[in-house]
């Protein structure tokens, strides 16, 4: 019950959430710039830009490569080091050279698939410096970019005064993104951390604690208790569609969410800036009815998969069939959750394109494990923060074109007319995800040498396609059951991290600058319009054919077919 | 779906013996590899069948059994030469149109004049661009051209079909002639326009071979896209042996590429060149010579449409519709001396005026008299009768410097009758003799008949029309009004189309523009779609990008009509096409895998015979959808003047959730077909 009172808590502050990024992000004068104006300029000084300065989409996509090369270096140097640099009281030692490479993709993608444990693999000043300004900054990133792809759908800030065919100013990269951390993404973890800190979330610069568990039958002489400066971690780990959390059992573990209230809290940060996004983007393009469409597809895809989830959960486990008559499945979770709320989170947290988790997804039923990889293969319910609504505009790009072709007209959104170049940049996304995922996939079932299962056939492939299809979509949760600190899985992890955030970066804002240089059509009675209930539908149909027909045999061997195999055995 | 899919085409379509045989070689030589790689779909399809068969013959000659790979092959087999029969027909169709327009001409022999004046005869073939022929009455023109000389009646049934014959004149917006066409009568001098084989026809004949066919801008996207989903399913078949090894499943690789082939947009890949080749047979079919495909296509992109007033929106010429008197003068006074003034006034507004008057019961006989014909210094005609009254007719400034000359009152009313006629749209043309002015007569432009219905039609579909006029302001404001155009410029001057077109254009609009004229040339050229008049002069022909043959301005909707046909029977088949594999799925994967992993056997909803059957009914269904689609593939879908949002809706329901449920039930149907010949 909470999480639907935490779902409508979230679209409620989602709406003005939105509509002030937009105000943010479109550079408007507010009152708020007396705060914020002065810091902003030092930034800009500091960096050395100007922020007045107008970029086409290839200087912004250049930008965008460069500061993430930047970070890249800083933050795995950091790793790498961490044992000779300060605030390291449990004398961490240094990363292995690939763990630190996969950490640093990882953090850098908003993707937080962590082949560690945090707590006892990361000193305090790695988690406080590289880990946490990742998570700030890389959610940023994916919002600049959005709002660079929304500003060239419109035809790009400079469209009243080009001609067809010049390039298009998108915005300025940097001041997009000092805007974006300052105004919206700080002061807001600043608020859910102190909140979180209230009830109970460590923040603390001191050791690990120690102490003598009372049950002596546990078989531990001393428990350690690592602590640190948790709560903002967990802040911008929820708000920022990150995941990544300071230990490894991320918020299943008490210290990360200690109260019902604090669950309430991070399950309502969740969904929080990714639905702002939405409302953003409406308020952006000036169309209210954009946003309604948007709220239409994702919502029906969330309670589609949700429904499957929940469904499936409150089955008993096949494993403890017999043992428990009709309890749902209760393998593997948080006692104080129970199944109906793990399994909730679950599809929250693979929707939303969070990943943090708090319960095995690993020992979840056949149902909710189909439920979770699609939400991560469609990748664009909810999504990440700015790359979930880019994955919505790829999807709608798509559908106009074959809406648009059935309509008679050449296809066009917002008047800008889908050529073969956008259909080309559209195509190599759409072909990279199935090669990347099924064939690292089919590559590592192949050499169980290197895969490291605990789990044979149908349930050992769904571990292996889970790993990667997380990777792609930036999600970062974890099937759990893989061996996965190992060499290969660090590199080949590594690859596809890169592989899903980049091009679903770059690609649209290629798409957006290309669109943004034509001659805008004014609507008429003959061209398509996208904020209508058929094309709604027409969206729903392209993202079910496309993003589930390339994956139907894989999720046949993986949860259908461990699904069906698994009910076959109860008949008999 | 059901009626357009069933239905067989239409009996123009249907092919002759020859045309079908030629269709059918074709499907088999465009098995060449340098042919086949122009579509990416139908070449993996290809790829496919060539290593299905080595396996069929490893088996064969291994000693092992084969049926199963060669039925899988020959079925793929099948399906490429489906795909290059179609191809193949609509290439044969539009040949056979082409043809039938260009061997009028064929062995034509011209009197080519030379430059001391004399003539000599040489071969029509012979001709070139520049030189002039002359042509006698009962003779054929050679080639296209255009009247330098003379004023002949011209038989062009031989290209339009229209049997009733059209004047072509030198030096008028009328010049136009077409090679193939017969002087009736008179003499003419024809400048040769195009060398040979560079005709209009020739250019739209290459438009319809494949090989010297260019794939227009849509097509390339949806090629793209076509090549995109292959490749998606391509990794997805070839990374299934590794994923299904393993949960323990060996998947066969005869069975995979049946995977592959099932699952790759065939259907749409192997019409796709059909249908792109049927949209130029359908304006060829409707007397349209476009001068590529591009320019098709584009017409069903179009926002605004301009079209001159005058002999497309109107006749043309003026009608007397009414007389109505000034001052204390009688109906019937008025009525005759207009019939007077006009008896002998050979202009079609003239004999409409005697038309009308007989029509109100004048009864008044010819008098002799003197003839005035109209003049540019006088601006009047009208008659002297014996007996020296004078009648004279004219418009209505001309009238009132008339009267004042003869020193007579101009009656108070007549400026508002002059006015509101010309309000209604109508020409007032003032009647007076020499004592006094007798009354007005109305002229009106006749809106042609259906012309409203069509605009409205245009309309539905998100065209604006834009009717262009010299007249004045309230004149066209009127004829707007009862045509039913969405806006109308008054007064214009040729270079006002061009600026109102340039300026529509930076609003983002596709604009088609119809004209004849010399003068209509920069308009025609600078405007997305430039329709020319066949019965145009050459320059408006070279400016336009399609030419029609008919001269019938609003042929433009039926353009229109094709470009939006050609996209949405694109568009509505690569739905088909991917809801298809749906089914084809739930037919394949658990019949694949039936051995290894029976448990998957329940994914089996269609109960189909045996996973033989199963694979071996997808197949055949993915085959057999082509040759059933081609009837539509060469009509084209059906469009209805309805909106974007009206017609995606509908296009989504039949072919969109027609494609998800037909295969579901043509596969059982096929598989209870097939199921007594194959084991279980």
């Amino acid at each position: 019950m909470s999480i639907f009172l935490a779902f409508g808590l979230a679209v409620l502050l989602a709406w003005p959430l939105g509509r002030y990024m937009a105000v943010v992000m479109q550079g408007r004068a507010s009152r708020l710039d007396v705060v914020f104006g002065p810091v902003e300029r030092l930034i800009y000084r500091a960096l050395r830009v100007n922020p007045e300065q107008g970029m086409d989409w290839r200087a912004y996509a250049l930008a965008f490569l460069g500061s993430n090369v930047a970070l890249f270096v800083i933050a795995c140097t950091v790793f790498l080091t961490q044992a000779w640099l300060p605030l390291n009281p449990d004398g961490i030692p240094n990363m292995s050279w690939h763990t630190a490479l996969h950490t640093t993709m990882s953090f850098l993608t908003n993707t937080d698939q962590q082949h560690y444990s945090g707590q006892t693999q990361l000193s305090y000043f790695s988690q406080m410096t590289a880990i946490v300004t990742l998570q700030v900054l890389s959610p940023v990133m994916g919002l600049a970019a959005l709002v660079a792809v929304l500003r060239g759908m419109l035809g790009g800030r400079n469209a009243a005064t080009s001609r067809e065919g010049e390039p298009r100013d998108l915005g300025n990269y940097w001041a997009d993104m000092t805007r974006a951390t300052l105004r919206v993404v700080l002061p807001m973890c600043l608020l859910l951390s102190l909140a979180l800190t209230w009830q109970g979330v460590p923040a603390t610069f001191s050791g690990a604690h120690q102490g003598t568990p009372l049950d002596a039958s546990a078989g531990m002489a001393k428990q350690v208790i690592p602590v640190g400066p948790v709560s903002p971690m967990v802040a911008i780990k929820q708000l920022g569609t990150n995941g990544g959390g300071w230990y490894g059992p991320n918020s299943a573990v008490p210290l990360e969410n200690p109260t019902p209230l604090s669950n309430f809290m991070e399950v309502v940060s969740i969904p929080l800036i990714p639905m702002a996004c939405i409302f953003m983007a409406g308020a952006f393009v000036g169309r209210r009815r954009f946003t309604m469409l948007i709220f239409a597809v994702m919502g029906t895809l969330c309670v589609a998969l949700t429904t499957l989830a929940v469904t499936s959960e409150q089955q008993p486990n096949a494993a403890a069939r017999g043992l428990i008559a009709d309890a749902p499945n209760m393998e593997g979770k948080e006692q104080r959750f129970g199944a109906v709320d793990s399994a909730l989170w679950a599809a929250m947290t693979t929707q939303v394109n969070n990943g943090s988790v708090d319960a095995m997804h690993d020992s979840m039923n056949p149902g909710a494990g189909l439920s979770t990889m699609s939400a991560m293969l469609i990748n664009m319910i909810w999504g990440g923060i700015g790359c979930g609504m880019l994955g919505f505009l790829i999807y709608m790009w798509i559908t106009a074109f074959v809406c648009g072709l059935m309509t008679g007209r050449t296809p066009e959104v917002f008047g800008r007319k889908l050529e073969t170049r956008e259909i080309k940049l559209l195509s190599a996304l759409l072909v990279l995800q199935p090669i990347a995922l099924l064939g690292l996939t089919a590559f590592t079932l192949s050499v169980p040498s290197i895969t490291g299962n605990s789990n044979p056939a149908f349930h050992g492939l769904s571990q292996v396609f889970y790993e990667y299809t997380s990777a792609y979509a930036n999600n970062g949760s974890g099937f759990a059951g893989l061996a996965s600190g190992t060499a290969w899985w660090d590199m080949s992890c590594f690859v596809v991290l890169a592989l899903g955030r980049f091009p679903a970066v770059l690609i649209p804002l290629a798409v957006a600058g290309s669109l943004a240089a034509k001659r805008a059509a004014p609507a008429g009675n003959g061209t398509l319009r996208v904020e209508t209930p058929t094309f709604g539908f027409a969206m729903l149909a392209v993202i079910v054919l496309f993003a589930l027909l390339s994956f139907m045999p894989v999720l046949v061997l993986g949860p259908i077919g461990e699904w069906l195999s698994l009910s076959a055995h109860s008949i008999r | 779906m059901t009626s357009s899919i069933a239905s067989p085409a239409s009996p123009r379509g249907t092919l002759d013996r020859a045309a079908l045989r030629e269709a059918l070689i074709g499907s088999v030589t465009k098995l060449s590899p340098r042919t086949a790689a122009r579509n990416p779909v139908m070449f993996t399809v290809a790829v496919g069948t060539v290593v299905s068969a080595a396996f069929t013959l490893r088996a064969a000659f291994t000693g092992l059994p084969f049926g199963y790979a060669l039925a899988v092959t020959l079925i793929l087999l099948l399906t490429v030469l489906f795909a290059n029969f179609a191809e193949a027909v609509a290439e044969a169709r539009g040949r056979g149109q082409a043809q039938s327009l260009r061997s009028t001409r064929a062995e034509l022999s011209a009197r080519r004049v030379r430059a001391d004046g004399g003539e000599e005869v040489v071969a029509a073939t012979a001709l070139r661009r520049g030189d002039r022929v002359r042509v006698y009455a009962g003779e054929a023109i050679p080639a296209d051209g255009d009247v330098v000389e003379g004023v002949a009646s011209i038989n062009e049934a031989a290209v339009t079909g229209e049997s009733a014959p059209v004047l072509r004149e030198a030096g008028t917006d009328r010049s136009g002639v077409i090679g193939g066409t017969w002087v009736l009568s008179d003499v003419i001098v024809v400048e040769v326009a195009t060398d040979p084989g560079d005709s209009f026809l020739d250019r739209m004949i290459a438009l319809v071979e494949g090989a010297s066919r260019q794939k227009t801008p849509n097509e390339m996207a949806l090629t793209v896209l076509l090549a995109a989903l292959t490749i998606v399913f391509l990794a997805v078949v070839a990374t299934l042996p590794g994923q299904a090894a393993f949960v323990g499943a060996h998947a066969d690789t005869v069975l995979l590429i049946a995977l592959l082939v099932c699952l790759i947009p065939t259907t749409i890949g192997g019409l796709l060149p059909a249908i792109g080749i049927a949209g130029m047979n359908r304006a060829l079919k409707a007397n349209i010579i476009a001068k590529s495909g591009k320019a098709v296509e584009v017409a069903g992109d179009i926002d605004v449409l301009l079209l001159d007033k005058t002999g497309t929106i109107t006749h043309g010429d003026r009608r007397a519709t009414l007389f109505i008197p000034v001052g204390d003068v009688r109906d019937a006074d008025l009525r005759d001396a207009a019939l007077l003034a006009s008896l002998a006034d050979p202009t079609p507004e003239g004999k409409s005026i005697v038309q009308l008057a007989r029509e109100r019961g004048s009864v008044i006989e010819e008098k002799s008299g003197e003839f005035v014909p109209f003049t540019a210094q006088t601006r009047m005609s009208g008659v002297n009768l014996v007996g020296g009254r004078q009648l004279r007719k004219g418009a209505s400034d001309t009238m009132r410097s008339w009267a004042s000359d003869h020193a007579m009152a101009v009656p108070a009313d007549l400026s508002t009758v002059v006015e509101r006629i010309a309000r209604a749209g109508g020409t007032p043309l003032v009647v007076a003799d020499e004592r006094r002015v007798l009354g007005v007569v109305a002229l009106s432009d006749v809106v042609k008949h259906g012309v409203r219905e069509r605009f409205a039609q245009l309309r539905a579909m998100g065209v604006r029309t834009v009717m262009i006029t010299g007249d004045n302001p309230l004149t066209a404001a009127a004829i707007a009004a009862e045509a039913g155009v969405d806006d109308f410029m008054a007064e214009a001057r040729p270079e006002d189309k061009l600026r109102r077109i340039r300026d529509e254009q930076t609003g983002g609009r596709m604009v088609a523009m119809v004209g004849d004229g010399t003068n209509d040339a920069p308009a025609l050229a600078q405007a997305d779609i430039g329709l020319a008049m066949n019965s145009g002069t050459q320059a408006a022909r070279e400016a336009g990008n399609m030419v029609d043959l008919d001269s019938d301005p609003t042929k433009l909707l039926a353009v229109v009509e094709i470009g939006k046909q050609l996209l949405i029977t694109r568009g509505a088949l690569t739905t088909f096409s991917l809801a298809n594999d749906v089914a084809k799925y739930f037919a394949i994967i658990p019949a694949i895998f039936a051995g290894s992993l029976p448990a998957l056997g329940a994914l089996n909803v269609m109960h189909l015979h045996s996973p033989v059957s199963a694979v071996l009914s997808a197949l055949v269904f993915n085959a057999l959808i082509i040759p059933a689609l081609i009837p539509l593939a060469l009509r084209g879908v059906r469009v209805r003047p309805m909106s974007a949002e009206a017609l995606l809706r509908r296009n989504l329901l039949i072919y969109g959730a027609g494609g998800v449920l037909l295969p579901f039930v043509a596969i059982k149907a096929i598989d209870l077909l097939l199921s007594p010949f194959v084991g279980g």
